[in-house]
């Protein structure tokens, strides 16, 4: 195992996960979880219902920090500071780290004000810098074409992958060291899944993306490392085409076959 | 095909019982809005002989037909004005509060018990606790300003309990795309949550004035006159600062009183007042509902659902 991992690490990581543990409440969902993030890469967290993907992923940016009763214990070191640690402010790591969620959710707001969002709380208000990046962000996602002429129109009225597309949009404004995506094409047909897809691939020239699929064939069409979950564990973490074709352990072996999940 | 006939007839059983609630239910609607139209429509044919300029700019008079409402009518508006002033930011302000902010204990428990609760309290209890407190422990006299903040107590329930309803309503994937993006809580509710929710909380606001305008008891308990033959002093001054507050502090009636003062009386002509006065009330609180539909419109503009 410890072999293993070393082999992994030949890359420069951006953030590492070392002993996380992770509880709602009185449950523990996230059971002494180590792993690396390699910078500008894609990593894939897959597993079965339940294993807790959404939980790993949501420590990043300590969206748990919103309700009562969570609680982590270990570290996520971003440039060696423990991100978790209670005298960081959520909000500085959430300015850092962004989020694209399962659902599409953009704001019942105007395309353009649902993408300037991140920068107008950062008190960002002169409408040059405002139009240029807005522009930017909407080509990164690739919806800049078909937003373009209605930028003043309501989010709601674009379909579900435009406003999937949206959200990117919206996550990549500000800049983030890592986006996070849970799942961004669950709720989307073969051809937006299609065009998001592509465009994630282009973006890890700019970003270090992590994200959630229940679909190994998203994982493997397109990361670069994937890390196998199992019952709030870490089962094992190698290069996507590593897992795919030789992984190491069994269980991951039996969940790749179809045999659990 | 045989199947088919079943499906069919299954539907039709089941359709009957919407079929039976949508009549009774329009059955029931037409009684109501027709007595409520009857009634209104009466007050206004008894009422209209007197609903001409004079009505509006005389002051009560022993002489019903020179008896007018001008001290009601500017009372209640300015009671009014008082009442909106003080309940609306500290009611949509303790909805939030209670809603975003407060941790959810035992006390947040009994404190929203104790909120819907005083919605249900007889308002003549508020007219004695004010009474109490604005007159004689603050002694801000029998005037329109402990006649406003007495309503706006009365109201202040139903304006909290409709903020955090209409909050609450808001789809939480929303506060979280908001947080994610490094918003903080007060740039939650600024930028999402009243924004969102305003044409709900805007409704409530309403029905709770809508219920304070046509407040009596509470009223004439902290002291507001029956005959009243001055006007509070002007807001508005020819002189620097232009503006005064002094009319806070006059003697006041409101409409509701004027018309009981009117309706208790023998004489049928003053019958004819009241029918009046009570269509003046109905159209201020239509009024207040026009206001409501405008600003609710202006802000919907921003809000693209
Ligand atoms: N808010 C919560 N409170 C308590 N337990 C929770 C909460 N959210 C999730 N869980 C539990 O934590 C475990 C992990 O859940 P999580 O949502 O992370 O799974 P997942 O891997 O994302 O699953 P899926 O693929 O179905 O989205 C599950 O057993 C779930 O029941
Ligand atoms: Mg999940």
């Amino acid at each position: 195992m410890v072999e293993q991992l070393e082999k992994a690490i030949d890359f420069q990581p951006v953030a590492e996960v070392k002993h996380l543990d992770f509880y709602y409440s009185g449950f523990h969902a996230i059971k002494n979880v180590n792993f690396d993030i390699p910078e500008k890469k894609v990593t894939a967290l897959i597993g079965p219902s339940g294993c807790g993907k959404t939980t790993l992923l949501r420590c990043f940016n300590r969206m748990h920090d919103l309700y009562p009763g969570n609680r982590y214990q270990g570290g996520i070191l971003v440039n060696g500071v423990n991100i978790l640690a209670k005298e960081v402010d959520p909000i500085e790591v959430r300015m850092r780290i962004s989020m694209v969620f399962q659902k599409p959710n953009p704001f019942p707001k105007s395309i353009f004000e649902n993408v300037a969002y991140g920068l107008r709380i950062r008190g960002e208000n002169s409408r040059t810098v405002l139009d240029e990046k807005v522009e930017d962000a909407l080509k990164s996602a690739a919806l800049w074409e078909e937003a373009k002429d209605r930028l003043n129109q309501s989010a709601y009225d674009l379909s579900g992958g435009q406003q999937q597309r949206l959200c990117i949009a919206r996550a990549l404004v500000t800049e983030p060291e890592i986006v996070l995506f849970d799942e961004p094409t669950s709720a989307l047909d073969p051809i937006a899944t299609n065009s998001i897809e592509e465009l994630m691939s282009g973006l890890k020239q700019k970003v270090t993306i992590l994200i959630v699929t229940h679909s190994m064939q998203q994982a493997a069409r397109f990361s670069d490392y994937t890390a196998f979950m199992y019952m709030g564990e870490l089962i094992e973490f190698d290069k996507t085409e590593t897992i795919f074709s030789q992984p190491a352990q069994k269980r991951t072996q039996d969940y790749l076959s179809g045999r659990i999940g | 095909m045989q199947n088919l006939v079943e499906i069919r007839r299954n539907i039709k059983q089941r359709q009957l019982f919407n079929n039976i609630f949508a009549l009774v239910g329009l059955f029931i609607i037409l009684v109501a809005i027709l007595i409520l139209l009857a009634l209104t429509l009466r007050m206004f044919i008894d009422g209209a002989p007197r609903l001409n300029w004079g009505f509006f700019s005389n002051f009560p008079s022993r002489r019903a037909e020179n008896a007018g409402i001008l001290s009601a009518w500017i009372g209640t508006t300015l009671v009014m004005l008082v009442t909106a002033v003080a309940a609306v930011p500290v009611g949509v302000a303790s909805g939030i509060y209670l809603e975003e902010y407060a941790k959810k204990n035992w006390l947040a428990d009994l404190i929203e018990i104790n909120v819907t609760n005083l919605a249900g309290v007889p308002s003549i209890i508020y007219g004695l606790l004010a009474l109490g407190l604005f007159v004689y422990d603050w002694s801000l006299g029998e005037s329109v300003l402990t006649a406003g903040l007495t309503l706006a107590l009365l109201i202040l329930p139903v304006v909290i309990v409709t903020t955090r309803e209409a909050i609450r309503a808001i789809p939480n994937s929303l506060r979280e795309a908001a947080y994610a993006m490094g918003a903080t809580k007060w740039q939650v509710v600024q930028d999402h949550l009243l924004p969102y929710s305003f044409g709900s909380i805007l409704t409530g606001v309403i029905i709770g004035l809508s219920r304070a305008i046509g407040e009596t008891a509470p009223v004439i308990t902290i002291g507001a006159l029956t005959f009243i033959a001055f006007l509070p002093d002007s807001p508005i001054k020819s002189e620097f600062p232009f503006i005064s507050f002094e009319w806070l502090k006059a003697p006041f009636t409101v409409m509701p009183i004027q018309m009981f003062n009117w309706v208790s009386r023998p004489q049928a002509d003053f019958q004819v007042n009241a029918a009046a006065a009570g269509a003046v009330l109905i159209f201020m609180t239509l009024g207040m509902n026009a206001v409501a539909i405008y600003l609710r419109y202006q802000l919907r503009k921003g809000i693209k659902w």
